[in-house]
């Protein structure tokens, strides 16, 4: 059983303007021992789905219109705020991309360190405060003692976050839940919590769900990833898979668009257009009027199925009807150890495959479609 | 005070060898930019924060310098004080040969015409109360005499040049997305055909894939125009992409200067190296040999002394490091292009 399941989550917002389907039939899980990276661009809805896990979303306006979040077997979705909290802060933890506002900034460093061991354990004061200072101490802190009577703003933006690190695992928690927690620190310092997260995880096998914008961040922690794209997940795979074959042509085309160290001068792949507008999402596959590979109707009308693809990793998953049993079209790029069946387990494929082996890329189609739509809208680049 | 000043003299001897560069489009020599701290109920200064403490470059014409650092070592005061934005607490900043922070405001106002900005935030550097339209027209009322209908001809100009269409004109800001309202600052600072930009961060607020769009736009608008670029950003990655130069800063002064290529296949300074290895790399697995630094920066307002890294340096070579302020040396092929400031080249 897995530790984490996140099963069909759909999440609505209401909203002065309307009703923003913000998480639209998610499913993930995140296994014991297991590093999640979950990536996609703002409004996105990754952060609404860690949100949703905790029971930290405000409702109204938020409601969770179906789906369950199991956490080790148990539904957390209709327990109430009291049964909430024996697991929030114990067993699940959280760290935010600010450490500034998740600190209450009217108390030492050590009460709010020994705050979620009082509460959650029968444990003295003292005993409490001693296992503070060590956890400091592992998070990296010189000095913990000194740091106890500190309070946020005397700490540097790398202390704080090593401070709510500290604050987060000091329950050893089963589940760690990570939203962006390096976006807003400096490179070096980024490596120092990239660097601490890996050290505290093999102490405390503690599983981490790792949300970030950030490709290249997240490869350097996460076992698993799970690309989000308006509200849906639409590839999952290992991290490996995800450099070495991407499968949706938007996880294809976010990590060519992004400047790397390796990568040579030159223009950037972009992707044209912005994402769907969630207050009237689109009828079929969120991306569709963005794809390059847009390969007709069905793009349009059907949102694709979450298909498991063949592969020499079994976990590889992805929603495209570049991967579904409802369009004739195949993908340009090589699918790995897939051969003629595009799909794992149906077993229509194969001969169709095959005949459409033949067949030119729908590159010229797929060109005239988005050219098409620009001039309608009016604008190019990243039209609203 | 005194300390300050003699180890900007230093700096300027080390680099005097560089005014070789004649043509340079923007030259800042020994540049200070501080700023008071003040305590206590009268608000007497107590203090300095020295932001920027003795930098000194050259801009050639057409190129894309780049200035990289993390938070808080004074790239973006460095920004604003060669745009005029702040005034230089000492030394010089020349544009084209004229001294800068000398020029009288009718003159400055002539110079803001060829020096423009884009801001990190297009929301907050927006007026939400004027249309898009008025916001890129605005720059030409006052810093041209152009005539109305000129002023309305170069605006329609300016909007499909990047990427938006007339239809978006009578707009406000808040009706864009982010990337479109970074379009609409770039307008707004081409308006008055500037020759050289600071771009301070200008794709650190957008998503990646917008990033790529407003970079790719630079680019197109710097063949356009022939433009000068000073990008300011503490993405590596993104000044690896862009830039010809690059100039790697800490803690209010300049570490590490050499062209691109140069500074990324042999980074010079330890500070570099370290920063370098600290972007994660875009595959999978864990980077191995990074250098982590211990600790964080130290406060600009009581650098350490003789060189500003020793405190974090992983090749700390004894007392000289704490004592004495290290002068550029060249450490490429003796042409100047790629200097550093660190004891282990002295």
């Amino acid at each position: 059983m897995a530790l984490l399941e996140i099963e069909d989550l759909h999440v609505h917002f209401h909203t002065e303007d309307g009703r923003v389907e913000a998480i639209n039939g998610v499913n993930l899980t995140v296994d014991h021992d297991e590093v999640l990276g979950v990536i996609g661009e703002s409004g996105c809805g990754k952060t609404v789905t860690v949100l949703s896990v905790m029971g930290l979303l405000q409702s109204p306006p938020a409601e969770v219109v179906r789906g369950s979040v199991r956490f080790d077997g148990r539904d957390l979705l209709p327990l109430s705020d009291e049964e909430l909290d024996e697991i929030r802060g114990d067993d699940v933890s959280m760290i935010y991309q600010d450490p500034m506002s998740s600190l209450n900034p009217v108390l030492s460093v050590g009460r709010q360190l020994i705050e979620p061991l009082v509460a959650h354990r029968d444990i003295s004061k003292s005993a409490a405060r001693e296992r503070a200072v060590e956890m400091l101490d592992d998070c990296g802190l010189a000095d913990p003692e000194r740091i106890m009577t500190e309070y946020p703003h005397e700490l540097s933006g790398g202390m704080r976050q090593r401070v709510m690190i500290a604050m987060a695992l000091i329950t050893e928690p089963k589940l760690l839940l990570a939203d962006e927690p390096t976006t807003a620190l400096d490179v070096t310092i980024q490596a120092q919590i990239l660097d601490l997260l890996r050290d505290l995880r093999a102490e405390f096998d503690t599983s981490i769900v790792f949300i970030t914008h950030d490709l290249p961040v997240v490869s350097e922690i996460a076992d698993r990833i799970a690309v989000m794209y308006a509200g849906r997940v639409v590839e999952t795979c290992s991290i490996g898979d995800l450099f070495d074959s991407p499968l949706h042509p938007y996880t294809r085309r976010l990590s060519e668009s992004i400047p790397s160290l390796e990568g040579t001068p030159g223009r950037l792949p972009v992707i044209e257009g912005s994402v769907p507008n969630l207050l009237d999402p689109p009828e079929g596959c969120p991306f569709a009027d963005r794809c390059p590979e847009h390969h007709g109707d069905v793009c349009d009308s059907v949102v694709p199925a979450v298909t498991p693809v063949a592969g020499p990793h079994d976990d590889h998953e992805v929603a495209c009807h570049l991967y579904t049993d409802l369009s004739d079209e195949r993908p340009p790029w090589p699918v790995p150890g897939a051969g003629d069946a595009r799909v794992g387990d149906r077993g229509r494929g194969s001969t169709r495959d095959a005949a459409d082996g033949g067949r030119g890329r729908p590159g010229t189609e797929s060109t005239r479609t988005r050219d098409g739509r620009r001039s309608d809208g009016g604008t190019g680049g990243d039209r609203q | 005070m005194s300390r300050a000043d003699h180890a900007g003299a230093d700096r300027d001897d080390a680099l005097d060898v560089r005014e070789g560069v004649d043509d340079a489009i923007l030259s800042a020599r020994d540049l200070r930019k501080y700023f008071p701290v003040t305590g206590g109920i009268l608000k007497r200064t107590v203090g300095q924060v020295k932001a920027v403490d003795g930098v000194s470059f050259d801009v050639a014409p057409g190129e894309t310098l780049g200035l990289v650092g993390e938070s808080g070592c004074g790239k973006s005061t460095l920004g604003r004080t060669v745009v005029g934005l702040e005034d230089a607490t000492g030394g010089s900043v020349r544009f084209e040969g004229e001294e800068v922070t000398e020029a009288s405001s009718s003159r400055m106002r002539e110079l803001r015409r060829d020096v423009q900005i884009i801001f990190q935030d297009p929301a907050s550097s927006l007026n939400p109360r004027m249309s898009a339209g008025r916001i890129i027209g605005e720059p030409m009322r006052f810093l041209t005499d152009w005539s109305r209908e000129r002023r309305e001809a170069r605006v329609h100009e300016l909007i499909e040049e990047v990427g938006l269409g007339e239809e978006h004109l009578s707009r406000s800001p808040h009706e864009f997305s982010g990337g479109q309202q970074q379009r609409i600052a770039i307008a707004r600072a081409l308006a008055v055909k500037p020759k050289l930009v600071v771009a301070d961060e200008p794709t650190s607020a957008l998503d990646v894939s917008v990033q790529a769009n407003i970079l790719n736009l630079l680019d197109d608008l710097q063949d356009e125009y022939d433009l000068t670029y000073l990008f300011v950003s503490h993405d590596l990655s993104v000044i690896k992409h862009v830039c010809d130069r690059v100039m790697v800063m800490y803690l209010g002064r300049l570490a590490e200067v050499a062209p691109t290529e140069r500074l990324f296949e042999s980074p010079s300074h330890p500070y570099t190296k370290a920063l370098l290895s600290s972007v994660p790399k875009a595959s999978a697995g864990t980077t191995t040999d990074r250098i982590v630094l211990e600790g964080s920066v130290p406060s600009p307002e009581n650098p350490p002394s003789g060189c500003r890294f020793h405190t974090r340096c992983q090749e700390y070579i004894g007392d000289v490091c704490e004592t004495t302020d290290p002068a550029f040396r060249d450490v490429g092929d003796g042409d100047d292009e790629h200097v550093c400031a660190c004891h282990h080249y002295d």
